[in-house]
Parts: C-alpha cells; sequence; structure tokens
C-alpha cells in the first residue's frame, strides 16, 4: 500500500478518532506519519501502530552510526528497523537493547516482562542464534555455488538442532 | 479431508462465537485473545527465505500434529488457496487480512467449533487465537492459556528474561497478548454519543478498531476494544484493563437504546421494521447497506421491538452476506452486481418464511 500524501509505501496506519466527519483511517509513510503526528500532537494517536509512529518522531532521528548498527544474526540495519517498524530476529532484542529500550519505554510504559514464561528449560539463546546465523551462510554459500561449504554448514546445522531438540 | 469438502462444511453453518449464546451477547459479539509467538530458532518473517518459511511451516505443522489434544484440528495451506477462499476466512475471523494478502508458505489450524486457530507464518511465526461468543475473557484466556501450554511442550519459543516473548513488531514484545472484545454499538451511534465515548477510552490504555482489526472501517456499528500495550503487565492484568471498560460501554449502549425507546419508541420501532422491510424487499443489495440494516434489525430483535426473526440468524446473516461466504453459498464465482442480486436473494430466503427461519436455529 503506498502512503496516501506520495509514492513511498505506507509503514504507519493511524486511526484517527477524533477527526470531523468521525474515526478515519491514515496510511502513511514514515516522513509524512512524522509530518501528520506533529500537527496533531493535541490529540493522541489511539492506533497501535500509532503508538509506535509517536515513539519514533519523540526518539528523532538517531545518529548515522546507530543507523548503521546492524544484527550480526540476521543483518538487519536500525536503519531498516526504523522504516518498517519490524525486527529482524529475535537477537536483535539483544543487539540493539540500548536502542529499543526507551522505545519500549514509550510505548508500553515499562521495559521488563511480567507475566507468563515457557516452562521447558530455555535452549540458551546464542546456539538459537547460532542457528539463524548458519542458514544464512548456508544460503549464501549456495548462491556462490560453494557447496562444500554449504554442506559442512549443513552438518552443524543438524548438530545443532538435535542438541536443541533433545 | 479434501479442502473443498471442508470449505463447504464450514460456509454452511456457523462458528460457536457467532451463536449469540454468551453472557452480554445483546451488545457483545465475541471475545477473542490472541498470543504472538516466534520459533527461537529462526528470524522474524520478513527476514525469513522461502526456504525459511518452509521450515517454519513444516516445523510448525509436524509439532503440533504430536499434540494429541489437537487431533481434530485441521490444517489449511494458505497459500493454496483460491483468493474467495482467502477473503472466506478472513471473513469468518480465522484468519487476518495480512495472513490472507501475503506470500509464501503459510497457512492455518482451525478447530472443528472454530473456537480456535493457530496462524503459521503471518507477522509472526505463530499467532494463537481464542473466540468465545458474549463477554467471556476468562474462559477464553483459560483455554489459549492451556493451547499456549501444549504447543510449547514441543516448541522452544523465541523468549527473553527481560522482554518476555520476542515479536517481530515491538509493540507486541512482553506478553503477545492481544484481548479483543467485538461489540454491536448501534444506539451510541445514533445518539452521536460514540466518538465521546472512545475519545474517554484512549485515556485508559484501551483501543478501538472496527470489525476486520486495524486499519478496517467502522461497519455495521461493530467495535472492537483492545489492550494497547503487551508489556510491564500480567496477562490476566491486561486483561482486566479491558474487562473493566467493557460493562461500562455495554451500561452507555444500554442507556442511548433506553433514551431511543423513552423518546420515541414509534420512530424506533418504525426505523427497525423498515430496515428489516427493505432486508426481506431490496432486489439488489450492497454489503454496506445489508450491514447498515442488520444492524438496526439486530437492535430491534434486541429490544424486543421485532420478534419474529432470532438474533443468531441475524449474526449468521452478518457474515454470510460478505461477498467470499455468499459465493461460496451459491458455489460460484459472482462479480459485483451479481452478488448484490444474489445477496438479496439470500437475505428474503432467510428472513421471509418464518419455516425458514424455525428450521435455522438449528
Amino acid at each position: 500500500m503506498k502512503c496516501q500524501y506520495c509514492e513511498k509505501p505506507a509503514t504507519f496506519h493511524i486511526t484517527e478518532l477524533i477527526g470531523p466527519d468521525g474515526p478515519q483511517v491514515m496510511h502513511l509513510c514514515e516522513e509524512h506519519a512524522r509530518t501528520f503526528l506533529a500537527k496533531e500532537s493535541t490529540s493522541p494517536s489511539a492506533s497501535i501502530a500509532g503508538a509506535l509512529a509517536k515513539q519514533l518522531k519523540l526518539t528523532g532521528k538517531p545518529s548515522a552510526e546507530t543507523e548503521q548498527k546492524e544484527c550480526p544474526v540476521c543483518g538487519i540495519s536500525f536503519f531498516e528497523f526504523r522504516n518498517t517498524g519490524r525486527l529482524g530476529c529475535p537477537y536483535d532484542y539483544t543487539h540493539f537493547d540500548t536502542e529499543l529500550e526507551p522505545l519500549l519505554v514509550n510505548i508500553h510504559d515499562a521495559a521488563e516482562h511480567k507475566g507468563k514464561h515457557p516452562r521447558r528449560a530455555p535452549v540458551s539463546a546464542d546456539s538459537q542464534a547460532t542457528l539463524i546465523q548458519l542458514r544464512r551462510e548456508m544460503e549464501e554459500a549456495i548462491e556462490r555455488e560453494d557447496y562444500e561449504r554449504a554442506s559442512e554448514i549443513r552438518d552443524r546445522i543438524r548438530e545443532l538442532e538435535e542438541t536443541g531438540n533433545r | 479431508m479434501q479442502r473443498d469438502q471442508t470449505f463447504d462444511e464450514l460456509a454452511g453453518r456457523c462458528g460457536e462465537w457467532l451463536k449469540g449464546t454468551g453472557p452480554e451477547s445483546d451488545i457483545v459479539i465475541s471475545s477473542r485473545i490472541r498470543l504472538a509467538r516466534n520459533l527461537a530458532d529462526f528470524p522474524f518473517i520478513r527476514r525469513c527465505s522461502d526456504e525459511d518459511r518452509l521450515s517454519i511451516e513444516r516445523t510448525i505443522r509436524a509439532r503440533l500434529d504430536k499434540i494429541p489434544e489437537l487431533n481434530e484440528v485441521r490444517y489449511i495451506d494458505v497459500e493454496e488457496l483460491s483468493e474467495v477462499d482467502r477473503q472466506f476466512l478472513v471473513e469468518r475471523q480465522l484468519i487476518s487480512r495480512e495472513l490472507a494478502d501475503s506470500d509464501g508458505a503459510r497457512g492455518v489450524a482451525i478447530d472443528p467449533a472454530e473456537q480456535f486457530s493457530v496462524m503459521v507464518n503471518e507477522e509472526d511465526h505463530l499467532r494463537i487465537q481464542v473466540m468465545h461468543s458474549g463477554l467471556d475473557l476468562e474462559n477464553a484466556w483459560q483455554q489459549i492459556n492451556r493451547l499456549d501450554d501444549l504447543i510449547e511442550s514441543t516448541i522452544t519459543y523465541a523468549y527473553h528474561p527481560k522482554y518476555g516473548y520476542l515479536t517481530a513488531c515491538p509493540t507486541n514484545v512482553g506478553t503477545g497478548l492481544r484481548v479483543s472484545v467485538m461489540m454491536h454499538l448501534p444506539a451510541l451511534v445514533i445518539t452521536r454519543q460514540i466518538d465521546k465515548v472512545f475519545r474517554s477510552l484512549q485515556k485508559i490504555s484501551v483501543t478501538v478498531r472496527g470489525l476486520y482489526g486495524e486499519g478496517s472501517q467502522y461497519t455495521g456499528d461493530f467495535y472492537q476494544v483492545s489492550n494497547q500495550i503487551t508489556l510491564g503487565k500480567t496477562e490476566v492484568e491486561l486483561m482486566q484493563q479491558v474487562s473493566e471498560v467493557v460493562p461500562l460501554l455495554i451500561d452507555y449502549e444500554r442507556r442511548a437504546r433506553q433514551f431511543l425507546v423513552e423518546q420515541s419508541e414509534k420512530d424506533l420501532h418504525d426505523d427497525v421494521s423498515r430496515a428489516l422491510g427493505i432486508l426481506c424487499t431490496a432486489k439488489k443489495i450492497s454489503s454496506e447497506e445489508t450491514m447498515h440494516y442488520l444492524s438496526k434489525v439486530r437492535m430491534g430483535v434486541n429490544l424486543g421491538l421485532i420478534d419474529e426473526v432470532a438474533v443468531n440468524i441475524i449474526n449468521k446473516l452478518f457474515i454470510h452476506t460478505q461477498p467470499a461466504h455468499l459465493q461460496k453459498l451459491r458455489g460460484k464465482l459472482l462479480g459485483s452486481s451479481d452478488r448484490n442480486i444474489e445477496r438479496a436473494n439470500y437475505l428474503h430466503q432467510h428472513l421471509s418464511d418464518p419455516g425458514k427461519r424455525e428450521s435455522d436455529l438449528n
């Protein structure tokens, strides 16, 4: 879906409840979402995506260094996350911890989970992240037709998966 | 079981949540809870390769198959479905529009009573959903909590000691819980109080969306009330936030209905009866117009102004007159103009013949 004001993809879908004609849904790119929210700062946006958009506005544009920071596991940059509003893998919450925490506080008014947790003994987060990384490396090896390397990685993946399932 | 049989069978009946039997069901249509979960050893969906998506789907299907309590569940490969079949599942609230419209390996596991479904490869790897008729959050929570435990016994979820269950979008992290109570609020719309009521809700961390989720239009005077945050409160606390607001809305709606009756019962009676008249006798009618009049008739039935139609029939008609349902029930693809004619026929058939109405109660 395109932004209703320009050709860029709409990544923010904001439900405005207090319009003159009743509730209205806006589909906006990040730039227009910022402009819209800056203008409407007196009326809190009610939608969930709106909460995220509002937060991105509040935090302002991060430094170029932060923008370029990449997750070593899935390869997503902080810039890509800010553009799409979606993270790349579970490890992002560890890798971008410093950047994400203030954002989470603004969205949820909290930064620590309360409530249910998995009953199973947790498998080490490192080995899970390694699996994601290895699968990516395997695909890259296949792409450059390095099948020997790909099969080595595949064996390593199987080994790890079996440990994880035990 | 063959896919087509599954769909034809689904089309003819309606899910548990539509029966209109739960508490406060004159105003509360359904109570829905969903949990967002991800596998620990795969990237989130947007970052997945085609192979990743396939592996995730295969893994989840295989693990769900291993759970004896879920052996009645049917898995539907959404990627394989025609557009009208996907739309059909959206109209039935079994899958989201996002799952219907995206690409790649994805699917949904559905229980025969349609009380729960598990979407695979939506925005998160797993979206577990439970839906009950009327205001019944507590039972819905117990059911989904148990389902989550069953699935978790075979799958390692992405979980962080500080941030809880990890999700692709940070707005869902923590509990991954979204509670949605779908309410029918026609009198608040007629008396133009609805905006005022919802403005007051924003102050208490509750958000309001249309019939088909975020970004959908508020058609048929249906509104979904949901929790806005997911982190820092327990599942039960989040549920309480919503269940504290719902009775207030019920009360406002009842008072608005009472006001309309007191102000001029004759006018209201006339209005809802005319709505029924149009639905029974129109020769072509759009989906939007149908929703508009069904909403009035539903309120008329609940206020005892219309006694010749049962409320569960009206509930069913809201869904069965949607474009994909109409095409499945008629067994053929229809263009918009033909659908309007078929919709009018369908309404006439189900609303004008008292014998038919009786048999539909089963």
